[in-house]
């Protein structure tokens, strides 16, 4: 208990620092690193003919940043085909097929990494680098762009101009992914995780067996996986395997790299729209008159508000209460152990250690499957397939919420949708016009928001539904009754939320599930972002309304609550059901 | 036209209506405009058809199939009825309330003026756009119109309930008459504006009626939310089916039906139209008539409130206080002149004026031969000449100054001193002088209505700005914002400084509201985001402002917004509680679907229902009743307090929010309790 609350008071204080770089680096405001970034940038504009100042309306940039995924698609898909050459390609791996390749490069390129192949027998070091570890890279820096453009439209410094698309792409890329991930990926070869080109080693062991390590560019990937949350590891164990997460140490480091940016995002979102009331403050020259309010202690001017912006402060809270509810549920239900084994005459007294690492215990592990399921990595480091039922509900859970932190940028984009439907209800209630950072909600922005919010329980009971009523679904299930069921609504949660972990138990690299899954994740990932993007447009062409006592204050404590239990009651009323029949049923039947 | 009209939620007749009125709307292509309830009506008629015939969709056949399947039916058309019982019973009131307006319309006698120049004696009711007619001292003006000749003294107590007569003239501010207004004296020749049954009043009656009632967009906006929630409860219940039939659970379709029923939000689909037409309705019940939902809404947003300072803060009528002597007058003797001077002022300044200087214990009387001056625009004052010779004055300062100066008089040093104390006090200064002399100075002073004070509070409170317009000096007008507490003022004010206020505040993103009633107001109101214009005003006014006042009383301007917020809060919280009913009905329905395959599901049961038939007929029956039970809630609005919004929102919250989880674990329960011996005497007591 005592380390995971540790673990979350480091993450608050190291997001903040992080959260003011990002910040600077999406309003384009000047860092320290500026002298050595703006030259390799102009390099790179200047290579590829982007002109960085001539913004985009949403459309635009939307249209993009479709563009440039669809290409990187389509390469992505015939590397995947062709890399049976012998080209950094030492295992003699063969062509992946096509519905598999499919599947992958749609994993990959969405920010989902769902694995239906294994790394160690599935994928060529080519592969490996220019597919996977290059996909890591844009898909993450995609997402970030598309979240820094929606910021914008909500501070609504201009009526149509978001920024432009290919420049946010090479600065997140240069300034933020590539920096950090070089330093953590040296931090993690310091914790012994290989990086090199070599072949499998294979040796002899003590008990005369032979045993296959597998080696390859593991760090490089390994360090990227987490920070742009995405998620798929080199080897088909993933995060727990030894070779990619050593130590207890590696494990901190790439817990805290998943957890980084998604929560530096939310600061970036409470800075730039604090800007705007700034500017706007400072334009009426009203300035003196609010610090006469401070003084008077009417407007609170408090650390956390520096620290993570006024608005930012409600949403991160949110996020925040939503996250250690999860956590403490999970790491409760996994602490019982399971009755079963129990009654086989195994000790449960350390908890349910089945699927989980001895170096990580129950703490860590339930620590590590909250996050990588909250933020939408997607790296695991226990089997979530034998995680307790309850304790797998709650990854499952966080996936069908899919706003808790979230992707990078992508979480705050759905989290922003419930925060204008909590303020709609609650804009009503007061006696006014909807509004959200000082823009009307109207029917256009509900019809928007209700859409994005249509799409992810619609990809997932559908396709779910669709899976246990069809043989070829029914083919992939290995495990009967409730926990079958979960196994497939994970699959699906999982895909449409692009988070790409696994309950693993499924068969899932057949026909039926390599298109279902590859279609789910597709339209998980972009119509959700065209129709936030599309709503961003939408307010940043409103006039900004007044604020008074009158006006609902969504920079609270009682919104943030608010806002939790919006959450919570929409995705209770939408998922109650298929919880209850997977689950909560096989909990109740293995306690009774 | 009382003010308040203390009608009964329901009449008979309105009963009696709203029955046939709910059947009427069953007809599909009606229900299509509720999707909510749309979908009760094509649940009904599935569980009708399986009533008939209860394996039709491949539920597995049991005796007692047929009967639930009936009971659901049953209910479900219930469900529908008592949605469309509430939106018959808004629409009933607001038909009510127009046709006691129309009462108000006096079928009256009218003098048609020829083109020859001979007169005809018609009904008000014939009257064409164009007519031109001739009304003299003692008729009643037959339409609305616009004076085309001559000046006349109209009393318009009939709508204003002002019992001071007012000048009509052609041209100007003062042109536009209104129907049922009588002449007191002169006569005057007026152009009808409006045609038969098309006088603005009508017009807007048929707004009230409910005929040409359009969706708000708050509603639509409310409404896409319904509709989005809708569909995702048709999701779940789509694909519950064979997720069900993977887990063993083969569920009936009556039951998916219920679910689906149970879920979506009938409770406020039901009631939604019904609110927007009582929201209405409420404002016309204060005898406002709206031009559109969407400015009774609009009300809801007002974050500035521009009022003129006369007739809406204060009386206006400036009432004598205090007479103070200069250069050395006796005090009586001042008191004296200025008694003298108001004899005959019908004005109120001279009528208080009288007044006080009986108390003081004057008593002069009017000599005979005296000439009274009546008080002009021009000469700003009035007085007397009596028969020795005498002319004494009173008026405004300046006015006063100048006609002594011009006799060769002399202006006594502390006149100035005295003038601008009363001034900086809030009053009015009248000077007095007897030929040449000034004798001092009447203080007439502006009373701030009794409540105003009170009334800024609140709306400072819900934090709307008041700003106050008057063409008083700045130093009146200062005086007076401070004793109404008011927030700003404009002191000397042309109309077309509030046009400039109005857009420098919508500049900063505030929605303003304003009163007004002259032709100079009309750009005004149609600028301010809700412009409420006086009965009593000109035609361009009206036609301008998006509400009429019938009372022409600037003051409900006030009310008119809180009763939009109510209306918005009704809104809200009714979604609130129809959203978080949900939670009762699904531990009721849950367990109940899938207990009988998996037992241990039981646990979920927490009220402990029954049996499964009975814990899902119980969460469909409370379903329909809630939508009676809240009917009244819909008509009178969530009551409404001004509070910051924290508060409001907290206190709404625990009421709609907290309340409703817990309502409907209650009312389910205690329905089970009353519905299982039942279901038992009919074979469904599994």
């Amino acid at each position: 208990m005592l380390q995971l609350i540790l673990t979350i008071i480091l993450y608050l204080i190291m997001v903040i620092p992080v959260g003011i770089y990002v910040y600077h680096i999406a309003a384009g405001k000047h860092t320290f690193a500026d002298p050595v970034f703006d030259r390799v940038d102009g390099v790179i504009y200047k290579i590829s003919g982007i002109k960085p100042k001539n913004g985009m309306n949403w459309k635009k940039y939307a249209l993009a940043l479709l563009g440039t995924n669809a290409v990187m698609i389509l390469l992505g898909y015939i590397v995947l085909r062709i890399q049976s050459l012998p080209l950094f390609n030492p295992n003699g791996i063969g062509n992946m097929e096509p519905s598999l390749s499919f599947n992958t490069i749609i994993s990959f390129m969405t920010n989902t990494n769902l694995q239906h192949y294994s790394g160690e027998s599935g994928l060529s070091y080519l592969s490996q680098m220019l597919v996977i570890t290059f996909m890591m890279f844009v898909s993450a820096a995609s997402g970030y762009a598309a979240c820094v453009a929606f910021i914008r439209g909500l501070a609504g410094k201009s009526k149509d101009n978001v920024g432009n698309f290919f420049a946010d792409l090479v600065r997140i890329t240069t300034r933020v992914l590539l920096p950090f991930s070089i330093v953590g990926g040296l931090l993690l070869v310091w914790q012994g995780v290989p990086q090199n080109l070599t072949g499998n080693v294979v040796v002899d062991t003590i008990e005369g067996a032979k045993q296959v390590i597998a080696m390859g560019p593991i760090a490089a990937l390994e360090i990227i996986k987490h920070l742009g949350t995405n998620g798929g590891g080199f080897l088909g164990a993933n995060s727990s395997t030894p070779l990619e997460n050593p130590t207890i140490i590696s494990n901190l480091i790439e817990l805290y790299s998943m957890m980084l940016l998604p929560g530096a995002c939310v600061i970036t979102f409470g800075k730039m729209v604090r800007d705007r009331k700034r500017d706007m403050t400072a334009k009426r020259a009203t300035l003196d008159e609010e610090d006469a309010l401070a003084a008077k202690g009417k407007i609170r001017r408090s650390l956390t508000i520096w620290m993570y912006g006024r608005e930012g402060r409600s949403i991160f809270a949110a996020m925040g209460i939503i996250f250690v509810i999860g956590l403490g549920v999970c790491f409760w239900a996994e602490s019982q152990g399971n009755p079963a084994l129990a009654d086989a005459g195994l000790s449960q007294s350390m908890g349910s250690m089945e699927g989980k690492e001895v170096r990580f215990g129950i703490a860590q592990s339930a620590m590590f499957t909250t996050t990588t399921t909250s933020f939408t990595t997607g790296t695991v480091n226990n089997m979530h397939d034998t995680l307790t039922p309850l304790g797998g509900m709650i990854p499952l859970l966080h996936m069908m919420l899919n706003v808790v932190f979230g992707g990078k940028g992508v979480g705050l984009m759905n989290m922003i949708m419930y925060a204008i439907l909590a303020v709609f209800i609650c804009g009503l209630m007061i006696g006014r016009t909807p509004e959200y950072l000082g823009k009307k909600i109207e029917g256009r922005e509900m019809k928007l928001t209700a859409l994005c919010i249509i799409i992810h329980p619609l990809l997932i009971l559908a396709f779910s539904a669709l899976a246990v009523g069809t043989a070829a679904g029914l083919e992939g299930i290995t495990n009967p009754g409730f926990h079958g069921l979960s196994q497939v609504l994970y699959e699906y949660s999982s895909s449409a939320a692009n988070n790409g972990s696994g309950f693993e138990g499924l068969a899932d690299n057949t026909m039926f599930w390599n298109i279902t899954t590859g279609l789910a994740m597709f339209f998980g990932r972009y119509l959700s972002i065209v129709i936030q993007l599309a709503i961003a447009g939408s307010l940043m062409k409103k006039k900004f309304v007044s604020e008074s006592v009158g006006t609902l204050h969504t920079d609270t404590a009682s919104f943030a609550v608010i806002l939790v239990f919006v959450v919570y009651i929409f995705a209770a009323l939408t998922f109650f059901p298929v919880l209850a029949l997977g689950p909560i049923a096989e909990h109740l039947t293995l306690w009774a | 036209m009382s003010k308040k009209r203390n009608q009964k939620l329901i009449t008979p007749e309105i009963f009696r209506q709203a029955i046939i009125g709910s059947f009427v709307k069953l007809n599909p292509r009606y229900m299509m405009k509720n999707p909510v309830m749309f979908v009760v009506e094509v649940g009904f008629v599935i569980t009708l058809i399986l009533s008939f015939f209860p394996t039709l969709f491949g539920d597995a056949a049991a005796s007692n199939l047929r009967t639930y399947n009936i009971i659901v039916s049953v209910i479900l058309f219930i469900t529908v009825l008592f949605a469309n019982f509430a939106e018959s019973v808004a629409e009933g009131r607001g038909k009510a309330q127009a046709a006691s307006l129309k009462k108000t319309q006096k079928d009256t006698k009218a003098r048609l003026l020829k083109d020859d120049g001979s007169e005809e004696v018609i009904l008000s009711s014939q009257l064409k756009k164009g007519d031109i007619v001739m009304v003299s001292a003692g008729e009643i003006i037959p339409g609305d119109g616009e004076v085309i000749e001559g000046i006349a003294s109209v009393d318009e107590s009939a709508i204003t309930g002002e019992s001071a007569p007012v000048v009509r003239e052609s041209g100007g501010d003062f042109c536009s008459v209104t129907g049922g207004t009588t002449i007191v004296s002169d006569w005057l020749k007026i152009k009808i504006t409006s045609d038969p049954g098309n006088s603005f009043l009508d017009r807007m009656i048929a707004l009230v009626e409910g005929a040409s009632r359009k969706k708000t967009p708050n509603e639509i906006a409310l409404n896409t939310l319904l509709v989005s929630l809708t569909i995702i409860f048709m999701i779940v219940i789509v694909t519950l089916y064979p997720i069900g039939v993977y887990s063993g659970v083969q569920l009936q379709t009556s039951t998916l039906i219920a679910l689906a029923v149970c879920l979506i939000p009938t409770t406020i689909g039901g009631l939604l139209s019904a609110i927007g037409i009582a929201g209405m309705d409420r404002v016309t019940r204060f005898n406002v008539i709206a031009m559109s939902g969407k400015a009774v809404e609009a009300c809801g947003d007002v974050d500035t409130m521009i009022l003129d300072k006369t007739g809406t803060i204060t009386y206006g009528n400036r009432l004598a206080a205090d007479f103070f002597p200069v250069g050395g007058a006796n005090r009586s003797d001042l008191v004296r002149c200025a008694a003298l001077t108001s004899l005959h002022d019908e004005t109120p300044e001279g009528k208080s004026t009288l007044e006080l200087a009986r108390r003081l214990g004057d008593n002069s009387t009017e000599t005979e031969g005296s000439t009274f001056i009546e008080f002009t625009a021009q000469t700003r004052m009035s007085g007397v000449d009596l028969p020795n010779g005498l002319k004494i004055r009173k008026g405004a300062a300046d006015a006063i100054e100048q006609y002594v100066k011009s006799l060769g008089g002399q202006i006594p040093e502390d006149l100035h001193e005295q003038v601008d104390k009363i001034s900086s006090l809030g009053g009015t200064p009248l000077t007095v002088c007897e030929n040449s002399r000034i004798l001092g100075v009447i203080y007439l002073k502006d009373t701030v209505k009794p409540g105003m004070v009170e009334r800024f509070e609140r709306l400072r409170a819900i934090g709307i700005k008041t700003i106050m317009c008057t063409g008083d000096n700045p130093l009146t007008a200062a005086t007076i914002a401070k004793e109404a507490g008011v927030d700003g003022f404009i002191a000397e004010c042309k109309p077309e400084d509030k046009i400039d206020v109005i857009k420098k505040e919508q500049a900063e993103g505030k929605i303003v509201a304003m009163t007004g009633d002259g032709t100079n107001d009309a750009p005004a109101l149609a600028q301010a985001n809700v412009g409420l214009a006086m009965n009593s005003g000109t035609t361009a006014a009206k036609e301008a402002a998006n509400m009429v006042d019938l009372d022409s009383d600037p003051t409900k301007i006030l009310e008119v917004v809180e009763i939009g917020k109510q209306l918005l809060i009704t809104r809200g919280s009714l979604t609130t509680f129809s959203i978080a009913n949900d939670i009762a009905k699904y531990f009721a329905i849950i367990p109940a679907m899938f207990m009988q395959a998996i037992p241990q599901l039981g646990v979920l049961n927490i009220m402990h229902l029954a049996s499964p038939y009975s814990a899902i007929l119980s969460a469909l029956i409370f379903n329909a009743i809630i939508i009676p039970c809240l009917i009244p809630l819909a008509m009178k609005g969530v009551k409404y307090r001004p509070m910051s919004s924290g508060k409001t929102l907290l206190r709404n919250m625990l009421i709609f929010g907290v309340g409703g989880i817990v309502t409907p674990f209650i009312g389910i329960k205690i329905i089970d309790l009353l519905i299982h011996p039942l279901l038992t005497l009919i074979g469904l007591g599994l």
